[in-house]
């Protein structure tokens, strides 16, 4: 059990490219929370947690940002403590609440 | 004491199973503002269904005009709630019905509608799998007409089935076929699942609850315990391909914590509430009464109108949010899973909030409901049937334009 979940949680891990655009989907809301926001894609009906304010500060300027990778540097979290990031944003783009920007 | 959620309370039916650890308890000290919520438009109705949770039948001629709707609307837009649950009565007999699904959407508020398929024709059928926001729950509490229409109605299984047909014929994708588990079609879950993937349809099953007109027949047509461990059994089985709304948390017990999928635990006045037709605002949809009425949208109960001023102020709503006693149920080994139960189910058939469910798996209810107990009524009554328990066939309603004056001086509603 325990072994095939990290199957399935690193083949997650594997969708997730940190030097790619990478987005909020336009029809996920973001809402804050005292414990960090909750989400909702109004496409899939999907609920989603942000379980803490540095991730949320992550997803909401990805925007701003060539790639992941740079939106991480830019919210403080240094190389050493990425991982668990591009973790949860793997997750999130496996549910189609984060999605690739289509290069123009 | 908690409560029964909503039916699509907290969305947990939808909840990601991210890890995210004990966001229980987070949810258990309640939100700024809900979830979703649900908001029933009207108490008319065509159909008398025995079970019918909010009594209704006759419309109040109280009921929200079209625009204190929209200004519930927008106050739902600024506190982001996601989505809202729009049932009745019967919500599309209202003349704006449409106008105020479109409203929602226009504003970010998501809408899922129960219906028991009345107004679901051709034409409506082909707007709905237009929009991309709207979610269509049709009720059907039987797999075949006889076991549906003893509860429903005569001629509603048709009904409801005509609807998933039309639907189903103008491409909209995955309705919800909305099913309250009874004693006399939990047999018929394969049944309904066949029917479900028949029409490209999802499954919905839910508890039956002594709320409404649920209370004179709860004792008749709840599930035995024995097929509460069919259904459980079932639903694990079934897991992530049917629906529930959370809404058997009660059952937890019966097996491994989390083997029920979702995220069990009652959201009443915490992450879920319900607005009646008259802008009430209870903690629950099976609360309707008295004891749970929180405040109302239009008048000021000392923390100002709206109803933000409600969810966030109000002294039933804080009291919920505190921790809870577990009374008599806090010895037991399975109080971590079921949390007691459901407060409306407790609540109306006369048992202590602070005990077990009336259907506690451990057989505590049992022994509570042999003994002497007093139900309280609903305080809220719209049935047109003066016999609350033969439900009458549909009946014509006409589109209203303007409210009645009063109760029954317009027929048939």
């Amino acid at each position: 059990m325990a072994e095939s979940q990290r199957d399935a949680e690193s083949q997650r891990d594997q969708i997730f490219d940190p030097d790619l655009r990478w987005r909020l989907h336009p029809q996920v809301a973001v809402r804050p929370e005292p414990f960090g926001a909750l989400l909702y894609h109004f496409g899939t009906r999907k609920l989603s947690f942000l379980k803490n304010r540095t991730i949320v500060e992550l997803v909401n300027s990805l925007a701003d940002y060539p790639d992941a990778r740079s939106a991480c540097r830019a919210a403080g979290i240094d190389e050493s403590s990425q991982a668990p990031y591009f973790h949860a944003m793997g997750v999130l783009a496996k549910s189609t609440m984060l999605v690739l920007e289509e290069t123009p | 004491m908690t409560t029964a959620m909503t039916a699509e309370a907290i969305a947990a039916e939808r909840i990601s199973t991210s890890p995210v650890p004990r966001l229980v308890d987070q949810f258990e000290h309640g939100l700024d503002a809900p979830i979703c919520l649900t908001w029933e438009l009207t108490y008319a109705c065509n159909l008398s269904c025995v079970h019918c949770l909010s009594s209704s039948g006759k419309r109040d001629p109280r009921e929200l005009t079209t625009q204190q709707c929209k200004d519930i609307i927008d106050e739902l837009e600024r506190m982001q709630v996601f989505y809202v649950n729009i049932g009745g009565g019967e919500p599309t007999v209202r003349p704006d019905f449409w106008e105020l699904v479109d409203y929602a959407t226009a504003h970010h508020v998501g809408v899922k509608f129960s219906t028991n398929g009345v107004r679901i024709n051709g034409e409506v059928a082909a707007r709905l799998a237009a929009s991309d926001y709207v979610d269509v729950q049709i009720s059907l509490d039987g797999a075949t007409a006889e076991v549906n229409d003893a509860v429903r109605g005569p001629g509603s299984f048709a009904m409801a089935t005509r609807a998933l047909e039309n639907l189903k014929d103008a491409g909209f994708s995955d309705a919800k076929i909305s099913v309250v588990a009874t004693r006399h079609n939990v047999d018929q879950l394969d049944d309904f699942k066949a029917l479900a993937d028949g029409y490209g349809a999802t499954l919905r099953i839910t508890r039956l609850r002594p709320s409404g007109r649920g209370a004179d027949v709860w004792d008749e047509l709840h599930p035995t315990p024995a097929q509460q461990v069919v259904l459980y059994d079932w639903l694990v089985v079934n897991g992530e391909r049917v629906l529930t709304g959370d809404s058997f948390f009660h059952l937890s017990g019966l097996g491994e914590p989390g083997a029920l999928a979702g995220l069990n635990l009652c959201g009443a006045g915490r992450v879920v509430c319900l607005i009646d037709p008259v802008g009430d605002v209870y903690a629950c949809p099976f609360a309707i009464h008295d004891t749970f009425l929180a405040g109302n949208v239009l008048s000021d109960s000392n923390f100002g109108t709206g109803f933000q001023n409600v969810w966030q102020n109000s002294a039933l709503f804080r009291e919920l949010r505190e921790p809870q006693s577990a009374g008599a149920c806090g010895s037991c080994g399975h109080y971590d899973s079921c949390r007691g139960g459901c407060m409306a189910a407790k609540f109306f058939t006369g048992l202590p909030l602070d005990g077990p469910d009336p259907e506690c798996v451990q057989g505590y209810g049992e022994p509570a409901l042999a003994r002497e107990r007093d139900k309280p009524k609903s305080s809220v009554d719209h049935s047109r049937t003066p016999n609350r328990k033969t439900p009458s066939g549909p009946i014509p309603l006409p589109l209203l334009s303007a409210p009645p004056k009063k109760f029954c001086n317009e027929s048939p509603v």
